[in-house]
């Protein structure tokens, strides 16, 4: 990557967007490590954390999706000043938990919130932050997953291009040995999920809802059928599915509603 | 004086979300000093209709990463008293351990990071690698340790996992738990004090303001009320949580997407500050200890000492943390499953400390037990109308500093109040009064 400071560091900025600011926190969890981060790069922009402001960017991490006619104005601003830009967390890379109001209709959320008074305050669909402006790189999984963040930061700090998975979070799953929890009689979206999490979820007795989105492969009746054999109706597989996936099945999966 | 003096702060730095400071003096006359919220919102209790029981916390999780642990452990209570699932003694231990260990990891990302800035007069906490690596490693260290605390009982710092309606999916085991006492008894307490030492030195930096207003908490007689109490008020006195609306008489301003709160004055605070006030005889003697250093007493009325509180709290918690873990061991681990066996479907109302404040959610399940209407009542929002009457009230008083004075001061304000602007405006019911 070609360098814009003399001190020869990238310059590095985070912007959020309309999200829970989770992923934000989450690097500033790296404690071990951030230390070693502010040797390799220049933070130039980081509201949450400090008050400088920046002309350009060589690396601008985005975080949130993409809600209302302010956030298009601001994101296309820094798509021009940024070099390379990076959705960072579910949100930002598909709409995530945000799109779930997508489903509905919108008069009648912006009803449910505004009442009468809904056209004071603009909103439109929670997109993506590729449905306004060129994303360069993704990290998925909401929250974000801290080693595969650290990966790409410092791969594109080596003009490398990162590494992307894209094989079902139950590979990971069989890896680490967890007991399946489909047996314990839970449902799970391990099966259709893109991995990356080292499946965080299952090997804490937990279910995997799918927050990191689907493969690219995604055999979308077949999972349906795999949550039906398990006991779930298609209203409900479907319903279970979109939790964190929305925008994804709205466009790729017709059967629900045909 | 007749001066004329106009404050814009295009969204405020080292707070969680968006929102502007606007100030507007015109003849030396205060016309305006408020916190306008521009944070866009979020829809949840829409997306949460129609949702299963076990589904709830983690979507509500997402309200806010900063909150996450609060919002699910409020969640889980509101949760199970409308289905009238019992916890167990243990469920309920580790708990209480998790919510210390939230309040520890969230106060001090806030007086160490976020705050401490101000008093040492740079921009953020980056510069301070340089000039105070000792004191930026110590609360590096003491982040670390409260993130451990979230990760080996609950799986995840942000967005936890294995913490559902009814118990945890997944235990700690007696060997994490002994490692976690020794690290937080040795290494942690001692970073602990060392920062507080580092405060206390500047304690001189920390404006000298008051403004006494009511302070809002739970309460429990048996303990400095985090996880579980009655509400408190110290104008009103105690109120049972499920009649919280008594309490909190949302109202809708034109400047901010959030909504303010009012009882029985026009505003009132939540906080650390405010459990400080009405809890302070329940700390923990060390607590207690640390709060006379730092010159903190009971009433306090300084909203900058917040931040002082936050840092009292973080002692208590590390300290109460290891008598829990001490209690659990004694008990032994007992590989319990969750109880998700609904006993009735209905109405349920929690209330938890959560570092911001108290935290309400309000739940009603149908026979299916899918969520039928929610309501979430948020500290910051609980916030907001006393940081409006705190400006009001501060800036005729330091009219006459310099313009970048008064900013500075106006900004550390609100900052002081730690406003979680990510929480605030997940929006409900919303009707707007003009
Ligand atoms: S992806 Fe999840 S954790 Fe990250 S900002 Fe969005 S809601 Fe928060
Ligand atoms: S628990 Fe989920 S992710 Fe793991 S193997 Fe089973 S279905 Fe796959
Ligand atoms: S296991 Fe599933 S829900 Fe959990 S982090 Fe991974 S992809 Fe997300
Ligand atoms: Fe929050």
């Amino acid at each position: 990557m070609s360098q814009s400071e003399s001190n020869g560091k990238p310059k590095v900025a985070f912007f959020d967007f309309t999200s829970c600011e989770g992923c934000q926190l989450n690097k500033l969890n790296f404690e071990n490590e951030l230390l070693d981060i502010l040797e390799l790069v220049d933070i130039v922009e980081f509201r949450e954390a400090m008050d400088d402001k920046a002309e350009e960017y060589d690396i601008a991490f985005i975080e949130g999706s993409i809600s209302t006619p302010t956030c298009i104005e601001r994101i296309y601003d820094i798509r021009r000043r940024a070099k390379v830009l990076v959705a960072l967390g579910q949100c930002a890379v598909s709409g995530g938990i945000n799109a779930m109001k997508n489903a509905m209709p919108m008069e009648e959320v912006q009803e449910t919130v505004y009442g009468n008074d809904k056209y004071l305050f603009p909103s439109i669909p929670a997109m993506p932050v590729s449905a306004v402006v060129k994303v360069d790189y993704e990290v998925r999984g909401c929250p974000m997953s801290p080693p595969e963040y650290l990966h790409v930061l410092k791969s594109l700090i080596l003009g490398r291009k990162p590494e992307i998975k894209d094989y079902a979070v139950c590979v990971e799953c069989k890896l680490k040995e967890n007991e399946c929890v489909l047996e314990k009689g839970m449902f799970c979206l391990g099966p259709i999920t893109r991995a990356g999490c080292d499946a965080i979820c299952p090997s804490n007795g937990q279910y995997c809802t799918g927050c990191r989105g689907p493969v690219s492969n995604i055999n979308k009746n077949g999972a349906v059928e795999m949550l039906k054999r398990y006991g779930f109706s298609t209203e409900e597989a479907l319903k279970r599915m979109k939790m964190f996936n929305t925008n994804e099945l709205e466009k790729e999966i017709k059967w629900g509603k045909e | 004086m007749s001066r004329d003096l106009s404050i814009n702060v295009h969204h405020v730095t080292r707070v969680e979300g968006h929102g502007n400071i606007v100030v507007d003096v015109k003849n030396g006359v205060l016309k305006k000093a408020e916190l306008d919220i521009v944070e866009p919102p979020r829809f949840f209790e829409a997306m949460l209709k129609g949702r299963n029981f076990h589904e709830v916390a983690i979507i509500t999780s997402r309200i806010c990463g900063i909150c996450s642990l609060g919002h699910q452990m409020t969640s889980l209570k509101a949760t199970e008293a409308a289905l009238g699932l019992e916890i167990s003694e243990q469920t309920e231990i580790l708990r209480k351990i998790l919510v210390h260990g939230a309040t520890f990891q969230s106060n001090v990302l806030h007086a160490l990071f976020l705050a401490a800035p101000d008093f040492l007069n740079v921009g953020s906490v980056f510069p301070l690698v340089n000039t105070h690596k000792d004191v930026v490693l110590a609360a590096l260290r003491l982040k670390r340790l409260a993130n451990e605390i979230a990760e080996i009982v609950s799986g995840r710092a942000v967005h936890p996992i294995s913490i559902v309606p009814g118990g945890f999916t997944k235990l700690p085991t007696e060997k994490e738990l002994i490692e976690l006492k020794d690290k937080l008894a040795g290494q942690g307490m001692k970073d602990a004090l060392f920062t507080i030492d580092v405060l206390a030195s500047l304690a001189g930096e920390i404006p000298r303001f008051e403004r006494e207003t009511e302070y809002i908490s739970l309460y429990n007689e048996k303990e400095y009320g985090l996880y579980d109490g009655v509400i408190c008020s110290s104008d009103a006195g105690l109120i049972r949580v499920e009649e919280y609306e008594r309490v909190t008489n949302e109202f809708i301003v034109p400047h901010s997407t959030s909504k303010h709160a009012r009882f029985n004055r026009s505003s009132y605070m939540v906080g650390a500050l405010a459990r400080f006030n009405n809890s302070h005889k329940l700390l923990r003697p060390k607590a207690k200890e640390v709060a006379a250093k730092l010159g903190l007493e009971a009433p306090n009325h300084n909203p900058y000492m917040i931040t002082v509180a936050q840092m009292v709290e973080v002692v208590h918690c590390i300290d109460d943390t290891i008598e829990l873990i001490d209690v659990l061991l004694d008990r032994g681990i007992k590989d319990e499953k969750p109880n998700q066996e609904p006993t009735r479907f209905g109405r349920g109302v929690a209330a938890t400390e959560v570092p911001r404040g108290i935290l309400f959610h309000d739940y009603t399940y149908n026979r299916k037990g899918q969520i039928e209407k929610a309501n979430c009542i948020i500290p910051t929002g609980q916030n907001l109308a006393n940081i409006d009457d705190d400006m009001k009230k501060l800036v005729p008083e330091i009219l006459n500093e310099p313009k970048e004075a008064i900013t500075k001061k106006l900004e550390m304000l609100v900052r002081a109040y730690d406003p979680c602007i990510s929480c605030s405006v997940h929006l409900l019911d919303v009707k707007f009064e003009e």
